[in-house]
């Protein structure tokens, strides 16, 4: 009898003493967390983009917890549904999302370039680029091995046909893309700017043309067309003022080459959850 | 005998197929474009205008920097033009264009320098223009420019490690009593009282003729050394010559050593004697589809497609390299200038340059066997993957000095070495 009953009363002794010691260390140890961080945190997306400006989606809601003057509207993944139920939670006013998107500043197509060589080696644009400035002729444009889209987490660009495409209604314009790409030709503009120049050579006009038959020549026209003086040609190619422009696209009815382009009016985004 | 005293190594195929051959010298270019960065540290700025006349041996590019070395016309003629290009190191650098008027007219100033001090020694070496001609290119000003007393031994490197390449051998059996005489003016002025000459034992002549004409000079040792690629690289032939080790972030100075190419060492004398900065080059080209394989003297700034014509090919080259194939680097086009530091040219038709298909890594280790430095590459490369900085620096990542042993050994043809170079990049740039 007595052979286990010492035994099952050590065992229920020390359980005793070890929850005891728990609940102390829970009482006097507790980490005080802060429930307007956990509310917000539980709101953000958590792709961890580094759009807001902050190291991920904890640190931006510890930040908009601790007050202070950060936005509610810096999340842009999280768009105006995110920044509204965010201003709810502080008892703010809600401020719209500027919505962002990626641009990629190249058209150069597999049919529109040549390659300059036959390139055996890794296949990503950061290796390529250490050679020559990348296999294809021209060496400022989109090189084509995806560095891009695998950095992604919405799965929003993808290279076809030897260039990066932005799929607009994916993109949450978080920037990991244009920090990754070696070329540094992604552009992270707001989404209600619709006129882009798909081309960033700094070659010559007749060396563009020799090489892309896509590429911006640097001819002024669209210089000429703007009436808002948002279009200039810098570094031989055309750069447009993203603040002046008013998307009238004059520009892109002028362009020779059709290097600057449209894209048709956006619609409002679906707040898309990551993990 | 315990532990073995060598270093690890691949053994590659030494196709050595112009073993033997005399230097030729290259007929005059019609044009030479000479880059003004032809050396590691920094670039030159042109010290002549368009329309100047040149002649052989006259400055064109000069520098005050500490690391750099100035540059020499090749040809006598007239400046052309002052471009900004691609260079063959594929960077945009501005190179001087001459028109050679087929003269080679010399410079009357060319003297010999008049030299009493270790200073004088160090300016005439800076005033060489010579740089390190192994393939490399680090400036030998820079080398040279010590106080007496700091490095005991020089090591002269005669390992010409790399597979075709044979140039440094065909020095060695031209110019011995040359490299001889240059090796006794480094340790004269730079008070080094012994010299360690290493080649490898493929070259029997070359070591015969050295011990020949030293006829038993204490201070100058031969090392014949064991066929095995790397055995040129700097840090192991200081190894294997005088057992010292010359660890990460150190350089040869640290263990009191300086190391020099044969060839760069002939040069060295050359201008000692004659006063002829370094305006020409000799190098190996070679590969399956050149027609006649030779050595070369070629004038810097002349481009690929001449030397290439000079040579006859017998079929258009699907792959250039500069320098051997397993170092080398290989060009998209045939108008890069030839620059101090390339040691070869080597044309290779598709069948022979096309990359094996790459496969999964087995975990075999023959990376680790062949790696010089005692690195891991196929960790390495699997921290390279997962971008995982610390990992990469735990590996020592940056002691890897490119050699390609990884690659070479590798069953599964996986390129090691390219992802190891990436990985370093990785690591510097996360250092910044």
């Amino acid at each position: 009898m007595q052979a286990f009953i010492i035994p099952i009363a050590a065992a229920v002794a020390i359980a005793l003493i070890a929850a005891l010691l728990l609940s102390l260390a829970a009482k006097f140890m507790a980490v005080p967390v802060n429930e307007t961080q956990a509310a917000i945190r539980a709101e953000l997306p958590g792709a961890n983009c580094g759009a807001c400006g902050f190291a991920g989606c904890d640190d931006y809601a510890a930040a908009l917890a601790e007050g202070g003057d950060v936005k509610t509207n810096l999340c842009v993944p999280g768009a105006d549904a995110v920044a509204a139920a965010i201003a709810a939670i502080l008892g703010q006013d809600a401020e719209d999302v500027i919505e962002q998107v990626a641009n990629v500043r190249c058209s150069g197509l597999c049919d529109v370039t040549k390659p300059e060589m036959d390139y055996q080696g890794l296949k990503t644009c950061a290796a390529a680029k250490g050679l020559f400035g990348g296999p294809g002729s021209c060496k400022y444009g989109c090189i084509g091995f995806g560095d891009c889209e695998r950095a992604c987490p919405y799965g929003a660009i993808q290279v076809c046909n030897g260039l990066a495409k932005v799929d607009r209604e994916k993109c949450v314009g978080c920037g990991m893309c244009a920090r990754t790409c070696p070329q540094h030709i992604i552009d992270i503009i707001p989404d209600v700017k619709r006129v882009y120049v798909a081309c960033s050579s700094a070659d010559k006009g007749a060396v563009t043309n020799k090489l892309c038959s896509a590429g911006c020549i640097g001819c002024k026209l669209c210089e000429k067309a703007c009436k808002f003086d948002a279009v200039h040609v810098e570094n031989n190619h055309a750069v447009i003022d993203i603040d002046k422009c008013k998307n009238c696209g004059l520009c892109a009815k002028a362009c020779p080459k059709k290097v600057i382009k449209m894209y048709p009016k956006p619609q409002a985004k679906p707040v898309v959850k990551v993990g | 005998m315990g532990l073995s005293r060598h270093l690890k190594g691949v053994h590659v195929k030494h196709s050595k197929n112009t073993a033997g051959m005399p230097i030729i010298p290259m007929p005059v270019p019609e044009r030479v474009y000479i880059p003004m960065v032809q050396h590691i540290g920094a670039p030159c700025t042109p010290v002549v205008k368009v329309g100047d006349t040149v002649k052989v041996g006259q400055l064109i590019g000069n520098s005050d920097q500490r690391i750099s070395a100035p540059v020499h016309s090749s040809v006598s003629g007239t400046v052309e033009a002052i471009t900004q290009g691609m260079t063959q190191y594929g960077r945009v650098d501005t190179s001087v264009v001459i028109k050679s008027d087929g003269k080679q007219e010399l410079l009357d100033t060319v003297l010999p320098p008049e030299i009493n001090s270790l200073e004088d020694f160090v300016k005439a070496v800076r005033n060489s223009g010579i740089v390190g001609l192994g393939g490399a290119g680090f400036p030998m000003s820079g080398k040279v420019n010590i106080k007496p007393g700091e490095v005991d031994v020089l090591v002269i490197n005669g390992a010409e490690c790399e597979p075709y390449i044979t140039v440094d051998h065909a020095v060695m059996l031209s110019y011995t009593q040359d490299i001889i005489d240059g090796i006794r003016a480094v340790m004269k002025w730079l008070e080094i009282p012994q010299c360690h000459i290493g080649i490898e034992s493929n070259k029997p002549d070359a070591i015969a003729r050295f011990n020949e004409l030293l006829a038993g000079d204490p201070a100058i040792k031969v090392h014949t050394l064991r066929q095995i690629y790397p055995q040129g690289a700097e840090r192991v032939i200081i190894y294997e010559t005088t057992g010292r080790i010359v660890s990460y972030g150190m350089i040869p100075w640290n263990v009191g050593c300086i190391v020099m190419n044969v060839t760069s060492v002939m040069k060295l004398q050359h201008f000692l004697r004659t006063g002829l900065p370094m305006v020409s080059r000799c190098m190996t080209v070679d590969g399956n589809v050149v027609l006649h394989p030779q050595n070369v003297d070629v004038p810097i700034g002349t481009p690929i497609s001449d030397v290439l014509e000079f040579c006859g090919l017998k079929e258009e080259p699907k792959k250039i390299l500069l320098g051997g194939p397993m170092m080398g680097r290989a060009v998209p086009r045939d108008d890069f200038a030839i620059v101090k530091a390339n040691n070869a040219i080597l044309c290779f038709n598709e069948a022979f340059a096309q990359q094996r298909k790459e496969t999964a890594c087995i975990n075999c280790g023959r990376c680790v066997a062949g790696c010089p430095m005692g690195l891991m590459p196929a960790k390495i490369s699997r921290a390279f993957k997962d971008k995982d900085i610390e990992a990469l620096k735990e590996l020592n990542v940056l002691y890897c000095m490119d050699c390609g042993s990884c690659s070479y050994s590798c069953p599964a043809r996986k390129q090691l070495n390219f992802e190891i170079k990436q990985a370093k990049a990785l690591v510097m740039e996360a250092k910044k």
